[in-house]
């Protein structure tokens, strides 16, 4: 009871993702349990955890990427913006092209640069002629922080690129479609500490213009890029807080011993 | 008999070498490697003399009776000597048969039999003999030191070795009796008449005086009526097979898709002669009163019939494999695309597609070659008549169908009319050759653009 209390301590109105009771169940197996968490705007939030703990899935209800697995139920509610994104009328595709998504391996599309970050524009129609297309990547990619490195080579392949520069390309590639929120399911995870400082730095300069979520395994990453952490065991929702608080001083015993290493 | 000398020298091989690992020496290789070894030496090379002496001892019959042939024989022919012969080697161990034919007397009957079957004793033996020396030679090496792994890698890596070379061995075979005879075809008919003429009827005369004596091949009717009902078989195949197998990997649930996918394989395990009958019987008559509705003659045997039932039957080349491959295509750009808010539809046509294509073209050209390659259902549906033509609705004949009723008769084995099937066979064979080429161009240039 007093988590909920924390939850509703810490943010104050400016909540974009309210998230209140939510359950998923994977066939018969529960994986997250009751989770309320608030999300803010334009600010980053981080999702801390031991593997296994849901951090993900619980990433993956709030642009409903759950729905693709069969087995998989959501209960509870989640509202963007007032609006719960579970109601029937709710148009999931439409839902989905308001949030971008990064995915833990880069998965850029067999297809050229340039044809990645226009997939999206592309595909909702909202650019109808090239000039302005040409624009909008140009714009997607820049703050990528990726135009300069690949100005050159927007015809070839995006999967010629290096694994920095596809995870960039592929976070180009979501803001193209000019979301509000984007989510991060462990964006650096497979990359080397060059190019996921690049990202770090990268998710900071976002942070103005975009509600960011991210899920990382690295504790001193949720340190550096997020405002507020959210501590995640065994599919339930710990601590939410202030990044700095969860670090120095977390209410909970389990998350001062999964921060400094201790556990998990 | 070498089976169990093989099985036996294993077994004392491996109770050595245990013996080894009882008294705690340092064995090198495990107990079964030594036993492997000495059962390799003890069964492989008699396995092969054995083999050897198979292979020769129609040559070596041969030898062994000619000097029985009576001097009456001789004078009567090479084909009367071959007959005889023939006769004593298929008889050559009943006494009575050889007795009561009467080319041969019965001392010298005895005779040959008694060779016959010492020399049977003595390959018997022989083999039995060097089993058991070979054996006993590698047994001798066994040490506890001997390194029995390696060399049993290397026996079987020269087995394997063996075998694939007999695979491609027969391959390139094939290949040449084929040339060759299309050679000799070509010296009766010219190449050019055959390869672009466009009159086919194989007729060569049995009499030097008979009516209609010489025969046309032009083969050109025969490839059009192949291309024909394989572009009708594909515009079937393709849109059924690769619709259902977007549906079956992308959209079907997949108790569904365990259910769906072996019945739609069963249609490739139909045996072709029942598509045969059933395009004859069913599709043929249906597809002509459907015609004679709307005022078009159709023949009963038609392309279009066989086209349509060739195309169902190679639904599964389509769908199988196009199914495997897309299922292949990594869900994280499936994801990918659904996150950045593509529907199923969009993210099959712009993701899925293009990434599986490579598999998806090669699945498609296997069908073009299984339908290009395919007779029983012609023969049944389309015809035998060699018309050049483009009209699906008319009776066409394909390659296939032709080589089949050109071996199909007396005629002797030289004539024109039998070795225009080899031309034949090696004109279908280099286009599906050319065709499996392309294929793999095009993967691989699209293998390129995109990894």
């Amino acid at each position: 009871m007093d988590k909920e209390l924390e939850n509703n301590n810490i943010i104050e109105n400016k909540a974009l993702i309210e998230c209140k009771n939510v359950d998923v169940f994977y066939a018969n197996q529960q994986a997250l349990f009751g989770i309320n968490l608030n999300i803010g705007e334009k600010e980053v939030t981080s999702l801390i955890g031991p593997s296994g703990c849901g951090k993900s899935t619980f990433l993956r209800c709030i642009n409903r990427m759950n729905d693709v697995i069969d087995i998989c139920r959501v209960e509870g509610s989640i509202k963007i913006s007032n609006e719960d994104i579970y109601h029937p009328d709710i148009d999931v595709v439409e839902l989905r092209s308001r949030i971008g998504m990064v995915f833990q391996k880069p998965n850029p599309f067999p297809k050229s640069v340039y044809d990645n970050v226009a997939y999206g524009p592309k595909l909702h129609g909202r650019i109808l002629h090239k000039d302005d297309l040409d624009e909008k990547v140009e714009k997607s990619l820049e703050r990528a922080g990726l135009w300069s490195e690949v100005k050159d080579r927007l015809s070839e392949p995006g999967t010629s690129l290096s694994g920095g520069q596809q995870q960039r390309l592929c976070i180009a590639r979501a803001i193209a479609i000019d979301p509000s929120i984007i989510l991060m399911d462990e964006p650096c995870s497979a990359l080397d500490p060059i190019a996921t400082a690049k990202i770090e730095e990268l998710i900071d300069e976002l942070k103005d213009n975009f509600t960011i979520t991210i899920v990382t395994h690295s504790m001193q990453q949720a340190a550096r890029v997020s405002q507020r952490t959210a501590f995640f065991h065994l599919g339930k929702l710990i601590e939410v807080g202030d990044t700095e608080k969860i670090f120095r001083s977390p209410d909970h015993e389990q998350t001062e011993a999964y921060v400094t290493g201790r556990y998990g | 008999m070498i089976i169990v000398l093989g099985l036996l020298s294993f077994t004392i091989a491996k109770q050595r070498a245990l013996l080894y690992l009882q008294n705690n020496e340092p064995l090198r290789s495990m107990p079964v490697y030594h036993g492997l070894y000495v059962s390799l030496w003890a069964f492989l090379i008699p396995f092969f003399l054995i083999i050897l002496f198979l292979t020769f001892k129609a040559n070596y019959l041969n030898y062994l009776v000619t000097p029985y042939l009576s001097e009456e024989t001789i004078s009567l022919g090479s084909e009367e000597i071959m007959y005889v012969k023939n006769f004593l080697i298929n008889n050559i161990s009943n006494l009575n048969n050889l007795i009561n034919s009467g080319f041969i007397s019965e001392a010298d009957s005895n005779s040959l039999i008694e060779k016959y079957q010492n020399s049977r004793l003595i390959s018997f033996i022989f083999v039995i003999v060097l089993s058991i020396v070979l054996s006993f030679v590698s047994y001798r090496k066994l040490s506890v030191r001997f390194d029995a792994r390696r060399r049993v890698e290397s026996i079987l890596k020269f087995i394997f070795f063996i075998f694939s070379t007999i695979a491609v061995l027969t391959t390139i075979g094939i290949i040449l009796s084929l040339i060759f005879e299309t050679l000799r075809f070509f010296s009766q008919v010219g190449f050019f008449d055959f390869v672009f003429g466009t009159h086919w009827s194989p007729q060569t005369a049995i009499r030097e005086d008979q009516v209609g004596s010489s025969g046309s091949f032009g083969a050109i009717p025969l490839f059009t009526g192949t291309l024909l009902i394989t572009a009708v078989a594909m515009s079937i195949a393709a849109p059924l097979g690769l619709y259902s197998a977007i549906f079956l990997s992308q959209y079907a649930k997949p108790k569904t898709r365990d259910f769906l996918k072996p019945i739609l394989e069963i249609l490739a395990g139909i045996p072709t002669v029942v598509y045969g009958f059933f395009a004859a019987l069913t599709v043929g008559p249906f597809v002509r009163s459907c015609g004679e509705y709307i005022g078009l003659t159709v023949a009963t045997e038609s392309a279009l019939a066989a086209g349509l039932v060739m195309g169902i039957m190679i639904i599964p080349y389509v769908s199988s494999l196009s199914d495997d491959v897309m299922t292949a295509v990594p869900l994280s750009l499936r994801d990918g695309s659904l996150a950045l808010g593509a529907t199923q539809a969009e993210t099959v046509k712009k993701v899925i597609i293009p990434a599986a294509l490579p598999g998806i073209v090669s699945a498609l050209l296997l069908a073009i070659s299984r339908a290009i390659g395919e007779t029983m259902i012609v023969v049944m549906a389309a015809g035998l008549a060699a018309n050049l033509t483009a009209n699906p609705l008319s009776a066409v004949t394909t390659v296939t169908v032709q080589i089949v009723t050109l071996l199909v008769g007396d005629q002797e084995f030289d004539s024109a009319k039998t070795l225009a099937a080899f031309a034949l066979g090696l004109m279908l064979f280099v286009i599906t050759l050319a065709l499996n080429v392309f294929a793999m161009i095009i993967v691989r240039r699209y293998r390129e653009r995109y990894e």
